[in-house]
């Protein structure tokens, strides 16, 4: 119990310090570390000066979260629309009328085709629409996106696939995440967090002061741009789309798409040379010039309808056939619109709807107030368990508490190197720990006063004292290892700082509470000598 | 010097004989909080049952919060909650779910529309409906889970009629705790889960450090009555109980006083539940060793018989 080895003693502080270093960065901002790093002399090696820090949640630093989900029936609903294009365009080809024409069901397509011999001039046709899944993990037996059965009544019925909307979700939220981050980077947003979550969903973290309202239509934003023609007649090929010229009355847009923003090279803020209103300026590549030039030259007198997100933005009129590949999107903008309507023109479309299933949002003085409160909280209940351990076990006491100070500057410390993430329910857990963590010194100091008690020598009742409490403190760190466990792989955000810092207090708990403590008890029982416990 | 000393060195307290009354309290308490729980029920937050809330900052100082009902209730969204915070201008308001994922955004909208002028969004947090009610499943789950994992550990490590004793203490505890929501409305969260769990966690601890020293006193006393066995374990143990019970509900007291409004719930809860947990280990998993038929270490020598209990004839 009191002979300690000297490579032991070296090595157990060593560690401490080691550890305690760790958290020093923490206490201080990104731009003074940087400071401090910027004013080392050149020879100094910078690997040795501690760099990570903790990184605080959202709600103590304030910022916004959203999480986005695929909107699995719109998914399903523009697959099924598309599928609609393409059987036409084959039936187009093959030169196939199908009776009463292409029916749209809820996951797929319906031709009746009463000629067999028609039917099957088109079937194998339509059998090409339908994609194999390539899947790495399952090979190519994955399935196809389609599944093409032919009724006896001579229709055939292309559905989709569960394997196939599967994937197609898949790459919407690949695809989306690299779309957000673009959208993102264009803004100048810092250190933004985009991770996928789940099969269907990307969480975004977004510190600092954001306007939210903003932040989520900059991101949630399909911004799917069409340039189509105004049609004549509400009737035939056309969709009736809601316009903003006309207050969101409906009028009627042909259903062919002329081109497209996924044709566009850039989108630029502007302004109308002769209105001075905000505006957006765009350019095409080679193949959206030569459709767009195409097209208008066909429509010369006509009305062309902007489509945003299936909202008619504006319907221009084409005086003369636009050729140059260049244009511009007007529509009472204002500047701040058109600002983010050609972030999201150069960021590109969403590959599908998302819609915002969770936001939380906390502005930066709410997060100032907690971080001070958490503080005072910590401040006040560790000097309430310091004076409460000092009156009650004296010098011990002064052990144990200098102890609970090297826990908690450890937990901080690996906190910093693992550059976790402090949460409001983190500090709670810093808090709960302060009076927790002298639980084992509590443990150790009433068992060799009972051991005391009972008749031994001050030295075989520490010895006695630490041993028997030892089995104890496992036991009992344990049981709250197991609760923080299952807490930290189930809980979300703030919950999960929570439990970080519970299990980082566990596993330092032992170090501190009995190598430690151990140690500091060994070195006063060597100078002082004492003949009777001093509590 | 003269240290402080809160419980004495030597007592020799009849702990046992307060289960006449500790276990009609416990039961009775328990009763009452399942109905409570299934009458008045738990006061759920957003994370689990849906919405939006705003937390709102007067400008000016100073909130008017008829005001802000008047006008939050004005939007036709449903029963809307507003509440004073903390007294320095600061109010929540909880609208409740609207259909559909996209329905909380035109709740945003007018909120935003209709407060921006007067007051400072501190927080605003929308849950959709899936959302909410794939939290009320891993909340759910969690608490299963921790006391199932527990239930292993526990397994493992003593035998069958100490695991099981703590086990009965830990439902117990999770049970008040419950109530404790229920009766305070203090609302029930995700943070509220980690609650639970701390609790669960620290439920055993207690536990456990008495079932470690009744383990030992059963090897050492060969022959010792039940009652008198779990006297003892309790009687020796209760300095380090009180000591660490004291420190844990001081560090809890400067978080409630302190710690702000946010974590406020969770640091009232946390405190209640050392109490409890306090109350449980001592009168409540330890006293019914008693029922359990504990077995006592003069068979334990001799090996454990399969059977588990034994007959009062071994002793």
């Amino acid at each position: 119990m009191l002979r300690f080895s000297r490579t032991k003693i070296v090595t157990t502080l060593a560690l401490i310090l080691v550890g305690l270093s760790l958290a020093v960065p923490s206490f201080f901002s990104p731009e003074q570390r940087r400071g401090f790093m910027a004013s080392l002399p050149g020879w100094f090696p910078s690997w040795i000066v501690p760099q990570r820090a903790i990184v605080l949640g959202l709600d103590l630093q304030g910022g916004s979260q959203l999480l986005l989900e695929v909107d699995q029936n719109e998914l399903v609903a523009s697959q099924a629309k598309s599928l609609r294009d393409d059987v036409r365009r084959v039936l187009q080809q093959e030169n196939v009328r199908a009776e009463g024409g292409i029916q749209l069901l809820q996951r797929g397509v319906q031709v009746r085709i009463p000629d067999a011999a028609a039917r099957a001039k088109v079937l194998p046709k339509l059998r090409e629409l339908a994609q194999p899944i390539s899947n790495p993990l399952v090979g190519q037996g994955a399935g196809r996106t389609l599944d093409i059965t032919e009724q006896p009544d001579g229709a055939i019925r292309l559905a989709l696939t569960d394997a196939g909307i599967t994937e197609r979700t898949r790459r919407a939220v690949s695809q989306g995440i690299e779309v957000i981050r673009r959208r993102l980077d264009s803004t100048g947003t810092t250190e933004p967090s985009i991770q996928q979550q789940g099969a269907d969903r990307i969480l975004i973290q977004v510190p600092g002061e954001q306007n939210p309202e903003r932040l989520e239509k900059l991101l949630g934003s399909t911004a799917k741009l069409e340039f189509r023609m105004l049609a004549d007649s509400p009737t035939g090929d056309v969709d009736l789309l809601p316009s903003k010229d006309e207050k969101g009355a409906k009028v009627p847009v042909e259903r062919r798409v002329m081109a497209d923003g996924g044709d566009l090279t850039d989108a630029q803020p502007a302004f109308d040379h002769q209105t001075q209103e905000p505006m957006v300026s765009f350019k095409f590549n080679l193949k959206g010039a030569q459709r767009f030039g195409q097209a208008t030259a066909e429509n010369v007198g006509r009305r062309m309808a902007i489509v945003l997100d299936n909202e008619v933005v504006s319907a221009p009129r084409i005086n003369t056939p636009i050729t140059g590949g260049s244009g511009q999107i007007t529509g009472n903008f204002t500047v701040a619109q058109a600002n983010d309507l050609s972030v999201l023109l150069r960021a590109g479309a969403l590959p599908a709807k998302f819609t915002v299933v969770e936001r939380r949002v906390v502005g930066p003085g709410l997060g100032r107030d907690s971080i001070q409160a958490g503080k005072l909280a910590t401040l006040v209940a560790g000097a309430l368990v310091i004076v409460f351990m000092f009156a009650t076990y004296g010098v011990f006491g002064f052990f144990a508490n200098i102890a609970l100070i090297v826990h908690v500057g450890l937990i901080l410390g690996l906190m910093s190197v693992l550059e976790a993430t402090m949460t409001l329910p983190g500090i709670a857990g810093i808090v709960l720990t302060i009076g927790t963590a002298v639980d084992s010194n509590v443990l150790i100091y009433e068992r060799v006063r009972e051991e005391v008690r009972a008749g031994r020598s001050i030295v075989s009742a520490l010895q006695a004292g630490f041993d028997k409490a030892f089995a104890t403190i496992i036991d009992s760190n344990s049981t709250m290892a197991i609760a923080a466990l299952i807490l930290f792989f189930l809980g979300s955000g703030p919950v999960k700082g929570f439990a970080v810092v519970f299990i980082l207090g566990i596993l330092t708990t032992v170090i501190t509470a009995v190598t430690l403590t151990r140690m500091m008890i060994a070195l006063w029982y060597t100078i002082a000598r004492p003949k009777v416990l001093p509590f | 010097m003269r240290l402080l000393r809160l419980w004495p060195d030597e007592s020799h307290f009849d702990f046992m004989r307060f289960r006449r009354f500790s276990f009609p309290l416990s039961a009775l308490m328990s009763v009452a909080t399942v109905i409570l729980f299934l009458t008045v029920g738990l006061n759920f937050g957003i994370d689990f049952k849906g919405g939006t809330l705003v937390e709102l900052q007067a400008k000016s100082g100073t909130a008017d919060v008829g005001a802000v009902r008047h006008t939050a209730n004005g939007f036709g969204f449903g029963e809307t909650e507003v509440q004073e915070l903390g007294g320095q201008g600061t109010i929540l308001v909880r609208f409740p779910l609207q259909p559909g994922e996209q329905g909380q955004t035109a709740v945003m909208q007018k909120a935003h529309g209709a407060f921006d002028a007067d007051y400072e969004f501190r927080r605003t947090e929308t849950v959709g409906p899936r959302v909410s009610g794939e939290l009320v499943q891993s909340g759910t789950i969690g608490v299963v889970l921790s006391v199932l994992a527990v239930l292993f550990y526990l397994w493992f490590r003593f035998e069958r009629e100490l695991a099981l004793g703590a086990i009965v203490g830990t439902l117990h505890d999770i049970v008040l705790t419950i109530g404790i929501f229920v009766i305070s409305r203090i609302e029930f969260n995700m943070t509220s889960i980690a609650a639970i769990l701390t609790i669960v966690g620290y439920s055993l601890n207690e536990t456990v450090v008495v079932f470690d020293r009744t383990r030992e006193l059963m090897r050492r006393y060969k022959t010792i009555p039940t009652v008198e066995l779990l006297n003892l374990s309790i009687n020796s143990t209760m300095s380090r109980t009180v000591m660490t019970a004291t420190s844990a509900f001081l560090s809890l007291l400067a978080l409630v006083l302190f710690g702000g409004e946010a974590i406020k719930g969770f640091a009232i809860v946390m405190l209640a539940g050392v109490v409890i947990c306090t109350y449980s280990a001592i009168f409540v998993s330890t006293p019914v060793l008693i029922y359990l038929g504990l077995m006592l270490s003069g068979v334990k020598a001799q090996g454990r018989p399969a059977g588990g209990r034994v007959p009062q004839a071994a002793e």
